[in-house]
Formats: structure tokens, sequence, C-alpha cells
């Protein structure tokens, strides 16, 4: 899915980065953001709001720890709600993270170094978030752990069968190898951070971070080996993770949940989600600390590409379900999905139809591709179709299955929307703590940049 | 609690230690009074604080009750642990052997009418009580009331201790305060006294009262309560000139009409009438011989939704109907209504009833006037089913009155203020007298009343005298079964409070005080059946839980010309129809938990009750379910949600009494609407004329089946006994059902037993029977309305009812459904951390304390059979409830799964057993708590590995087949597809 065109035509086209910036210049602008600038009031607004909210999802944890699960909306048949709607959401932003860093720099693609910083910033803290949400939508969260396999005085292992386990070892994996590939690409920024830092404290602190970095030819040396071994071993997992994900639903018997098209359509979901997140933060991010020389419109109109591409493979998904559905002449699937179009939840369905397949075709448009505030839109429009798809996907398969005598219906309480507006919290509150302390755009990876943009030049 | 005293009164609180019996905790002096202060700063300590934290607590009311019940309980928390020493038996009692459980058989009551049971005990606990098979009205079935009334014994909301207007006292100075005001009544012959019971079939009670009435030939005996067979006895009275008990064969019944009535439930002999029925409807191999039942209803009911053909109408035209079809059997009846439109309908059901005279039954309901009963009576004897499938006897009842016009006379009386000493033994009559009678204001003239009760409720509050009652199961008794066969009630429990029987309370009228309740039945019973050999005799009646030779003699009766019938058929306009509740029946059972949340039969409502309407009706008064509407007849109103109930009589509301009481405990409290204030105090069960009226407002109702479509699934399969002679393969065309051979890997063999189960749709009657006798055998938690709306019930088998057909009659399907234990069940697949997991006998094995709590076995169940316990719903704290659990069962804590267990702690119990006589486990020696229940014989359990067992030999007929076992999951349940024997000249027409 990957344009290697862009790299071609990207040298007649709008550069990467804005002329007249030279090694210092963007090493200076970069690291003020940390070092000298002061800290903008928006960050403290920004911040406190977030903070705010990760109170809130203290306060949601430690009541549905101490009166259980029941504070939810989840019920019989519904057994899933908000938590894995949740959890799938999450997981999915994460993933542009991963594929900017790990499959597009398999593939040469230049631009993506003024965003996989906090690309990868934003995976973690995605990854984050969603690892709450399984943990704790167990009935005993305190024996979660469980689920790994560690040897034990009962002499059990789990049961290896079960999604739930390979969900354990996907997930983790995955939060594993994306915090690796995020530090080792920041070893060398801490190194600059260390050397131009005049606090004392903070100095050591990046010190020890920066683990040594003189910045010899040996260290960039292997360093560069390091980065692309994690960058092929990251490739897989950007697949792997959400295939996995979608086997929480595809290996069970559910009409809904039972399709063979969940790990390509759940992997093309979670791109599409990661890149309208990535686009969501970018955009203001650019706008507060004057990055528009960093992050290009280019960059912004690649990511806006690579959306529609995906949203078209989620489209092509939505069809296919439903044409499968129809095909397979079993009543249940034929069921589930006239459900979907018409049934109770019929306008979360639609809606999510607006939001995932209307909303980014608006980016054929140039117009559209070229104003900053219609890709901030679109990109909303999709993170709240994503949102959707999952709710549709757990809860219109489950509310109405085999038996109509169980049917039933689902409804998040305020419990389940503190816990959701809690891990928005959670996530912004590590990225504005992120963007405060840590270089939030890659200074050395810039400074290659303006390296080849010179040799363009010549 | 004195309201207008919150001042201590010392020796009130000295009298209330006395009165109570073990280990009393009490925090303060203000606790010990129950003093409205101190109850508020309990609530505020223990239940309130934590509902302002958010909707997710406050709504679960249940909870709150418990808050409140741990009050109740002491405050054990803030003691230091005592010091307990654990002291074994020096010398063990012969027959108790720890773990292994007692059983004793005794009865328990409905209307007066005993129920034999086999009560289970735990190390002295009962714990839960199974049919006595021995029992003529048992034959080892027992109904949900039976269940339930183990939940009743621990209630924690039940009465202990004595008051004295509202302060505690003690049974000391009650004996001294009666006797007082026995001197003046000894002058008087006693006519100022009056002894208010319920139905008494009770021979040692009612020779006690006789005795008292001849002390006292001034004093009167009256009997009331709100469900009496009055219009039964009023009916016999019509026919025969005397009061009968009649009993119906239906084992020797082709063809049954039943006259808008219930004979399965809430009627004497109703569970052996249920065993009979069925018994002609089980269609066993290449046979599909079956009786053939019409119905004609006005409020759906389970008779109604097992009828071949089925007429819903009007309450009050279904008296015009019965003289339709009499004369058409040439009775004579005075002024019959041709009825044009159901005439070629009759004139079918007649030519049936003609063709089948003698081996037919037509079965008044309980709730039609007499009129009907004698229209019964006269065609039953027109056909010559008297002394076939009819049979008639002596009264059951000790005393048979019409108890309306016994109350209507007492009411008289107090209002004359000829009345000085009120016993009322049982019974709530405050709340269930007919409101035009005010019996409160009425009772208030009365000098000194005394109430003897399980519950300090509506009438107790307005007594001088409480007094807690013994519950059946912790008190000596006696009783008469539908058939006069007696029963000696036998204490399974010494009283857990400081508790009175009927028998006590009279003992000081009757001379006896200080006798024990024991020797007064005993003492009865030597004279009843004395003889040198009465010991024995005694012993072997308890033993047995009936007194051998007490069945009443047939009784033969003669017909009379009825003087005046009344068949006109109701006035026009909406009326209203009265049914005892399904559930909780006329409110005693309101403070039960497990009666409050049972789905009650075909409206699938728990927690209350509601005006329930035809979809016809309902559109033509623009209603909808759980809209307010304001039902007034005469001067008298009542606010009532609406249900809508398909196959529902037209312009017909069906109103269930029982609900909306003020006082009868946490449970109960504020559960649904009184419908006593409607009901007429004529008798009627039926009113016409009544007002609708819309409110804007909706009363939230806890319903645990939405749908009752099958959505064109072959879920219930069903079909004709003429289109499955034709056919008998029929039902296992109707879906696919793939084999072993459909997997990639080879079947397991299952080289010992292997357990299945068949459930015979053919036979159930969809009484929930199963479900609560489930409830009680695997300690099953209460949820509360709240978590009822939210699709939190924890049942592990529940009745599904589908409806197929037209909307204003349809064919009503019950389907009993509990875990299937898939032999490939797919939520062993996916439970993270193997906790659910196969036996190698094939049970579908759950390990709580494995459980994490992922919830995806029940996402991956299809059958939707897998209960979660999402907050902690078994209560650990209340005391009394501990002793009630099943100790074979795990009481399950939050965050984990639960589901059906094929009742494990049984075949694990026949499997010691087998061992220990190193033999094989019999065929029906593992008895699950559902099929042990059964009234209509649906379920049998056994090993599919042996041939020759019932249920492989079920599982081999023609209509067994799987529900939903297209899916390839292979369950090990498996149902009997349901037939209908219609009469073809009906169906034709």
């Amino acid at each position: 899915m990957a344009d290697t065109s862009v790299k071609k035509r990207g040298a007649a086209k709008a550069p990467f980065i804005e002329p007249g910036h030279t090694f210092g210049s963007i090493t200076d602008k970069i690291s003020s953001i940390v070092l000298t600038r002061k800290t903008p009031i928006f960050w403290f607004v920004g911040f406190g709001i977030s903070f705010m909210l990760l109170s809130l999802l203290m306060v949601a944890v430690a009541y549905l720890v101490f009166e259980g699960i029941g504070i939810w909306g989840v019920n019989m048949p519904v057994a899933w709600g908000f938590a894995i709607i949740n959890f799938v959401w999450w997981i999915g932003i994460g993933h542009a993270g991963t594929l900017i860093s790990a499959i597009l720099l398999l593939l040469r693609q230049d631009w993506r170094t003024s965003i996989n910083r906090f690309a990868e910033a934003m995976t973690l803290f995605a990854v984050a978030a969603a690892g709450l949400f399984p943990l704790l939508h167990t009935g005993r969260p305190w024996l979660d752990y469980w689920l790994m396999p560690y040897p034990n005085t009962m002499g059990l292992w789990p049961n290896f069968r079960s999604p739930l386990v390979w969900d354990v070892f996907a997930v983790s994996t995955y939060a594993t190898v994306s915090f690796l590939f995020w530090y080792t690409g920041l070893v060398p920024d801490f190194a600059t951070l260390r050397d131009r830092t005049v606090n004392r404290w903070s100095k050591r602190v990046y010190g020890i971070l920066s683990m040594g970095w003189r910045g010899s030819a040996v260290h960039w040396h292997r360093y560069e080996t390091a980065y692309l071994l994690l960058a092929g071993l990251a490739t897989p997992l950007v697949v792997s993770v959400h295939t996995v994900v979608s086997f929480d639903f595809a290996m069970s018997i559910v009409p809904g949940w039972h399709a063979t098209i969940f790990p390509p359509y759940f992997v093309a979901g979670a791109i599409y989600a990661g890149f309208a997140m990535v686009l969501t933060l970018a955009i203001p991010l650019r706008k507060f600390y004057g990055l528009e020389d960093f992050i290009t419109m280019r960059h912004l109109q690649n990511m806006a590409k690579i959306m529609l591409a995906t949203g078209l493979i989620v489209g092509y998904g939505y069809m296919m379900e439903a044409f499968t559905a129809w095909y397979s002449a079993a009543e249940y699937e034929e069921f589930m999905i006239l459900n979907r179009f018409t049934g109770p939840y019929k306008y979360a369905f639609w809606s999510l139809l607006a939001c995932n397949v209307i909303a980014p075709q608006f980016v054929w448009w140039s117009k559209a591709r070229n104003s900053v505030v219609a890709l901030f839109v679109i990109a909303m429009f999709v993170n709240v179709g994503m949102w959707l798809e999952r709710f549709i996907i757990v809860v219109t398969s489950l509310h109405r299955d085999f038996l109509p005598s169980s049917w039933g219906m689902y409804s998040g309480t305020f419990w389940d929307w503190a816990t959701y507006a809690g891990s928005i919290g959670l996530f912004l509150t590590l990225l504005f703590v992120f963007i405060r302390l840590i270089p939030s755009v890659s200074i050395f990876e810039m400074r290659t940049l303006v390296a080849e943009e010179k040799g363009k030049k010549h | 609690m004195n309201k207008n005293s919150e001042k201590i009164d010392m020796a009130a609180l000295r009298d209330k230690l006395a009165t109570q019996q073990g280990k009393q905790y009490w925090r303060s002096l203000e606790d010990l009074a129950g003093t409205e202060a101190f109850q508020k700063l309990v609530e505020n300590e223990f239940s309130t604080s934590l509902d302002e934290f958010g909707e997710g607590f406050s709504r679960r009311r249940f909870l709150q009750v418990m808050g409140a019940s741990l009050a109740l309980a002491g405050l054990s928390a803030c003691t230091s642990q005592p010091e307990e020493k654990i002291v074994p038996y020096v010398t063990n009692p012969e027959e108790i052997v720890p773990g292994k459980p007692l059983y004793y058989a005794t009865a328990v009551m409905l209307g007066g009418y005993a129920a034999g049971v086999l009560a289970e005990s735990h190390m002295g606990r009962p714990t839960k009580l199974e049919g006595n098979p021995e029992h003529p009205a048992s034959l080892g079935a027992t109904d949900i009331y039976a269940q339930a009334s183990v939940l009743g014994l621990y209630d924690p909301d039940r009465s202990q201790v004595i008051r004295r207007v509202g302060r505690f006292d003690t049974w000391e100075n009650y004996l001294a305060s009666v006797q007082a005001e026995l001197q003046g009544q000894r002058i008087k012959d006693g006519a100022g006294i009056r002894i208010l019971t319920e139905t008494v079939t009770a021979p040692a009670l009612a020779n006690q009262i006789r005795n008292i009435l001849k002390d006292y030939p001034l004093a009167r005996w009256h009997q009331y309560e709100p469900a009496s067979r009055d219009s039964f006895k009023a009916g016999a009275q019509m026919a025969f000139g005397q009061y009968v008990d009649c009993q119906y064969h239906f084992e020797h019944a082709d063809v049954v009409l039943s006259l808008d009535g219930d004979f399965f439930t809430g009627i004497p002999g109703g569970l052996v009438y249920a065993r009979k029925f069925t018994g002609r409807r089980k269609a066993e191999g290449d046979s599909a011989a079956m009786n053939r039942l019409y119905a004609v209803e006005s409020s759906p009911s389970l008779v109604g939704a097992m009828a071949d053909h089925r007429l819903a109408m009007r309450a009050g035209d279904v008296a015009g109907f019965a003289a339709s079809v009499a004369a058409g059997l040439g009775i004579d009846v005075p002024g019959v209504r041709n009825q044009a439109v159901r005439q070629k309908w009759i004139d079918a059901l007649v030519r049936d009833l003609r063709k089948h005279s003698g081996r037919c039954v037509v079965v008044p309901g309980e709730y039609q006037t007499p009129d009907v009963h004698y229209l019964a009576h006269a065609i039953n004897a027109a056909l010559g089913n008297v002394g076939k499938t009819v049979t008639y006897t002596q009264s059951a009842e000790a005393n048979p009155v019409v108890q309306l016009d016994s109350l209507r006379e007492l009411v008289g009386d107090m209002e004359s203020g000829d009345v000085d000493l009120l016993f009322i033994l049982g019974g709530n009559p405050v709340y269930t007298a007919p409101a035009e009678f005010k019996f409160d204001e009425k009772m208030a003239k009365v000098h000194t009343r005394v109430h003897l009760s399980l519950y300090e409720d509506e009438t107790s509050e307005l007594c001088h005298w409480h007094i807690p009652q013994s519950h059946t199961l912790e008190s000596w008794g006696d009783a008469r079964a539908y058939d006069g066969t007696a029963t000696i009630i036998q204490p399974l429990i010494a009283p857990l409070y400081g508790s009175k029987t009927a028998h006590d309370v009279l003992s000081v009228l009757s001379g006896q005080s200080g006798k024990s309740t024991y020797d007064i039945v005993k003492d009865y019973w030597k004279k009843e059946i004395g003889g040198v050999d009465f010991d024995e005799r005694w012993q072997i009646a308890l033993h047995n839980g009936t007194v051998a030779g007490t069945a009443f003699v047939r009784k033969t009766v003669r017909l009379q010309r009825a003087q005046n019938l009344n068949v006109e058929g109701s006035s026009p306009g909406i009326e209203v129809v009265f049914r005892p509740d399904p559930n909780i029946w006329d409110g005693r059972f309101a403070n039960n938990g497990w009666l409050q949340e049972l789905p009650k039969p075909l409206s699938k409502l728990t927690w209350d009750n509601a005006a329930m309407v035809s979809p016809a009706t309902a559109a033509r008064l623009d209603l909808e379910n759980e809209q307010i509407v304001e039902i007034s007849s005469g001067a008298q109103t009542v606010k009532a949600p609406v249900w809508i109930v398909p196959g529902h009589a037209e312009d017909c509301v069906t109103l269930y009494l029982g609900y909306g009481r003020t006082r009868v405990g946490h449970v109960g409290n504020g559960t649904g609407f009184s419908a006593y204030g409607l009901k007429p105090g004529s008798g009627d069960w039926f009113v016409a004329g009544v007002k609708i009226n819309r409110i804007e407002a909706h009363w939230p109702i806890a319903n645990t089946q939405e749908h009752g479509s099958m959505e064109g699934r072959n879920l219930v399969r069903s079909a004709s006994v003429g289109e499955y002679e034709s056919h008998p393969e029929m039902f296992h065309e109707m879906g696919h059902e793939p084999g072993p051979e459909m997997s990639l890997y080879p079947p397991f063999e299952y080289n010992g037993y292997a357990w299945g189960m068949a459930v015979d749709l053919n036979a159930c009657i969809g009484c929930n029977a199963c479900t609560i006798a489930c409830q009680s055998e695997n300690n099953i938690a209460v949820v509360g309305k709240e978590e009822v709306r939210r699709g939190r019930e924890m049942h592990w088998i529940r009745i599904d009812r589908y409806y197929e057909g037209e909307l204003d009659n349809p064919e009503v399907h019950h389907q009993p459904v509990m875990c299937m234990h898939c032999e490939n069940a797919p939520c062993e697949v996916v439970c993270p951390v193997a906790a659910t997991t196969h036996s190698d006998e094939g049970l579908n094995e759950m390990t709580y304390n494995r459980c994490v709590g992922t919830r995806y076995c029940a996402n991956n169940c299809p059958y939707k059979v897998r209960r979660f316990n999402f907050f902690k719903y078994a209560d650990y704290e209340t005391e009394s409830l501990k002793l009630m659990r099943n100790p074979d069962v795990t009481v399950r804590f939050r965050g984990v799964m639960e589901k059906c267990s094929y009742c494990v702690q049984r075949i694990n119990l026949a499997r010691i057993d087998a061992k220990k006589e190193d033999r094989e486990i019999r065929d029906g020696e593992i008895v699950t708590a559902c099929q042990q229940v059964c009234p209509a014989d649906a379920i049998v359990f056994g090993n599919i590995n042996d041939e020759n067992s019932e249920v492989s030999r079920r599982k081999s007929e023609h209509r067994d087949y799987g529900l939903l076992a297209e899916l390839g999951v292979r369950p090990r349940t498996s149902y009997l597809a349901k037939l209908k024997n219609p009469n073809p000249e009906i169906v034709e027409s």
C-alpha cells in the first residue's frame, strides 16, 4: 500500500522540510521545545484537562475493582461491551506508529521522518490505554496473571486454544517491540538533550537515558543495524497484532464474528484508524509548536492518502460481510446483517458507514486534501467511525444471536463512558508529558533530511 | 415500632432480650429499642453512603436489602473475634453422618391443602424440599411454592419477636393478658370471641378450635383467604346441596374441556393433574395416541398454552359458553344464548365430548362463577363421567364455608361492636379483604386483637398483639391433601426465633396453656387412630408422610336442578379479571426473592404485576408496555403499568393480586400495585364496565424475555399427531444435524458413563418448578429488579416461551433451556484459563475457582445459558441465609461464570454410593433437581451409553432432536418435539 513513487515525485513536489533549515536550526528548534522555551499556556490547559480525565479513570477503576464489573452495562447476552470496543479501538490506533516507523522505514519512505517519533509515542500510549481494558474487563482482575504461562503450584497452563491467550502474547509482544523501537530511536536525541541542557538534574536523567551515546561511527553503525533489525521485527507485528485481535471474534461461532475476512479487514481498519489519529494529533501539534516547517502539507496529504486507501479496504470489508452473510444462506448470518441494517442499532450502523466510507471520499478532492481543517474534520469522523465499527461488531452480533428468547439490548453506563473518557485522559496525559520532556520530532533524522534536500539541489 | 415514643423504656428492653433466642448483638440502647433515629443511623452507615457513589450500585435494590439485613444480623464486624470453640459430638447421633443429608417426610400447604414433601436436612438444617413420591398429592413432584418455602423459612425479614402495640413483649405477658380478657368472656359464653383463620384442613387444629367453641358456645370461627375456593364450594352447594371436593382423573380422560381455569397450578391436586394429564401426551414409541384439550379462557394460563384448541373470551362470557355446551348435550339450562360466532366450534366440541362419554372431563376454573361450576358438574354427570374421570368425596376442609360470607359476617359483628377479642391466625385480612369491607376501620372497634403471622405485616400493625408464627418447616401440625389423605407435619428445625404455632396461640383458650404443639397434635391423632400399637403407627405415619387410611372414600352425589343460572354474559365495556399472582400468590410470598424473581409463566414478568391486555385492546386504547393506566371500577381506582399479552381475551384486563404491599419486608415492599382495591366485595373474580385512563407516565418492568417469535427458526419443533404419524421422521428433517464425522479429529470415546438429558416438550407445561428447584439446589442468587432489567438474572434453567401463529390467539410453546453439555462445547475452546472443561463422562464442567471472568464463554454459547456474577450477588452476610445453602454446592463469588452442572453433586453422590457397593450407577439413581420437581415428568437424565436407560430410550424416539444442533456443537441435552392433537372438524372449518 505504501506508494514508492511518492519519493520520486516528491523531489519535484513540495519538500518534506521547508527550505532554509540547517543542522543547527533543526536542533535548536526541536530541542528548545523541551529545554529552553517557556512551557506554553496551551500545554498547561491541555495537560490539565487530560489529567482530570485521567483522574476520572482512576476513580472509575477504583470503583470497578471495589464493586464489580456490574457497574458497566454488560449483561447477558451482551457480555462484552465498551471494554472490548475500546480495547480494539485503541489497539487499532496504535498501528500507525509501527507502520510509520517500521514499514515505511524499510520501504525508505523518508517523509516518515518528521512524524515517526510522535507516531511511535502515540502507538505506545494507545497500547497502554488499550491494555487497560482487557485487564479491567475480567470479573476478577486481580487474577489476570492466570492468562500468562508461568510455573505455578496449580500445575496449570492457560488454555492455548483460546484466542484471548494469543491476545496476551500478541499485545505484550507488540508493546515490548514498540517500546524498544521507540527508545532505540530516541537514544541519539537523548544524547543531544544531555549535551545541550544546562540543568544538572536533567543532564543526569538524559545522560542515563542516552546510555553513553557519543555519536561515534561505531555507535551509528550499531544503531543503524539495531534499528533496521527492530524494524524487521516490528513489521510482521503490524499485521499480526490486529489479526490476533480479530481472532477474538473470528474464532467464535457468533454470527457477525465468525468470518474469515476479519484478519485483513481488521488490519486495514487498524491502519486506517491509526493514520486518522496521527492526523488528529499532528495537526494541532504543528500548529501550536510552529512545526509547520517540519510537518509539512506533504506529510498530511500522504497520510490522508493512506487513510483513504485503507478506508476503501475497510469499505470493501463491510461489503463482503454483507455479501458473505447473504451468500452463506445461513439463516443466523442473514439475520445478523439484516439486523445491522434495520435493527435497533441501525442508526449506529448507518452512522458508521457515513463516517468510515463516505467521509474519507473527500480526500479524492485536492481542495480538501490541501485544507488542514478539512483533513482534521475527516480524521475526526474516522476516529468516531472506527469506534462505531467496533461497537457494531461487538454489540449487534451478540445482542441477537441464535435463540430469540435470549435477545437483549445493551447500552453503556456512566462508568462505561467514564472509563472510556478516562482512557483518552491517560493517552493524552502521556502524550503531553512526552511532548514536554522528549523531542517530539526526531532531531537527528531531520538533520539527515537537510542533507538529502541539499543533495537534491546540487 | 412505636413512632410516638422515642424515649427508651428499660423494662421493654429487658423484655425484648428475654424474648430473643441465641446470642444477641446490640450496639447500644437505641439499637436495642429500635428507635427511628437509630435505624436512620444504621441506614446511613451501611447502605446509602455507597448509593451516592453511582447508579450502578444504587440501582441494585437487592444489595440494599442485604445492607439492611446486615443491620438485622448484628454488628459482628466491629467486635473482636469471639473466642469460639468447636466441639465435636461426644456421642454421635446414630443417624447423622456429616456430609450425608437426611430426608424427613412432611408437607407444605397452599390454600390449606397439603402436598407431601421430603425435606432434605443437612446436619439439622432443612436445605431443600423434594416431592414425596408416596404422597398422593405429590407423586414426587412439587410446585414452586414448596420449593421456595425453604427461603421463606430462612427469610431474615421474618417476624422475630412478640410485640404488644409495637413494643417488644413476652409470651408470658401475652398469656396473662388474654387470660385476663377471658375472665369477662367466660360469663358471656365467649360472645365477644372471634377466631379468624385461613382455610383449615388440619384435623388437629380444627379439633382444637371446636373444643374452644364448646367451651365458649357463642364464640365464632371464621375463615378467610382471598384465593379460597368459594366458587367451587358455592357451585357444589348448588349442584349437590352440600360441600364436597371433587377429584379429576385425567389418566382416563381422552377429551378435556377447561372452562377458564388452570388445573395445573394453584389448585389442590394440581401436581397430580399435571402428571396424569401429561401422561396421556407422551406419544411414546410408534403410537401417538394423545388426549385432546379444549380450553376456553379469559386470561392466558398454562392450561390454555397446552390446549389443542383454545378460545379466548371474556370471563363473563364463559358461563354462556358453558351453557351452550350443556344445551348442546341436551341439558336443560335456563337462558341459553345462541353464540352464533362460535357455534361451529361448540358443535364440534359437543360431538367430541359426546363421542367420549365417560372418557372425558369438564373442569371449571377456580375463579369462575358458581354457575359455571354447576354447569360443569351437570355436564360431567350427563356425559357419565362421574365415577370415572370425576369423583367426589367429602370436603377436605375441616369446616367448609364460603369464606367471603364468613368474613362479611365477621366484619358486620366488628362494626356492631360485638367483638371484644379477635384472634387472627395467619393471613393478612387488612391487606387482602375487599376494599369495600373497610376491614381495618371495622377492626379498630375490637377491644383486643391478636395476630399470628410470619411477618409483621399490614394487619400486625393494627393489632394489639403480634406473635411471630412458626414456619411450616419448624412446627408440628397436620393437614389434608386434595383426596383427604392426612399428613403429620413434622418440624425440620427448632424455631429460629421465638415463634409460635396457631395451636400455641389458641392453647390459652382451650385451657391447654403450656401444652406443646407436638402433644396437641399427637393427642388428637391418638384419639383418631388410637389403638395399642399407636406409637408404631405414629412412627410409620411420620416416616411415610401420610396417615394410612385417611383418604376419603368416594361419595355418591346427586345433581340437583338449578333454580336460576346467570349465563347472560358480561355487560359491555372493559372487564377486569383478577387472579392470584402465579408467583407470590395472594401476597403471602411477597418477600420471597426466589418467587419474586421467577419469570411468571407466559408473561415472563418479574418483581411486578401489571395490567395485562391483548394486543388488539392495547392498540384500540392506545396503550403500550409499561405505560401506566388508571383503572376504575365504581369508586375504586388502581394505577397499574400495562403489559401486552398475546392471546388475552379482548376488552379484558388481567390483574394479579398480591402486590403493592407496604409492610412485608425489604424484598417485597414497594413491588407492583395492589389490585385488591378493585376486587368486588361480591366475591366475583371479574368485574365488567371498568374505565381505563391512560396516564402519560411509565413504570419500568423487569421482563426476562423480550422476544416471543422464533423468527422462523426450528427451535421448538411441533406438528399435529396426524402429520407426525404419517411422517415420523419429520422432526429430523427440520434441521441438519452434523455428526461427529464432521470433525477432523476422531470423536472422543466415552467408555464409562456418558451423561445426557432429554426434555419432552410435549409434556412440559411451563410451570417454572424446575427453575426454582434448580435455584434451591444450586444456591443460585437473587439479583433484584434492576439487575433483571439489565438482563442479569441468574437462573440456570429458564423456560423459553415462544408464540406462533396469530397474535390474538397464538399457539404457545414452552422450552426449558439449560446447559446442553455440548460434546463440542464452544465455551470450552475460548476460555483462556481452562476454567470450563469437559469431563470424561461428557459433562461441561465449570471450575469457579479458576474462572477469571472474561465472559468469552458466554458470548460463544449459542444457548446463552451461562450466567455471570456481575456483582457479589450471593449474600455472604446474612446469617440465616447461610443455613439455607446446599453444602454440596459452592456459593459463587463475584466475577465468576456459572451455569447448569447437570447437578454434578448428585452424580457424585450416586457414584460414591455405587462405588461403596461395588456396582455401576443404576438408571434412575441420579435425579437432577429439575427432573425431580417436574410434575409433568418432562425431564429425564441418565447414562446415554446404556442403551436400556430411560434417557436412551427417549433419545431414540422419532421426536428427538437437538436444539441448534446444526451448529455442530453436538448437545447432550435433546428435546422431544411437541405434538398437538387437534379436532379435524375444527381444523377444517
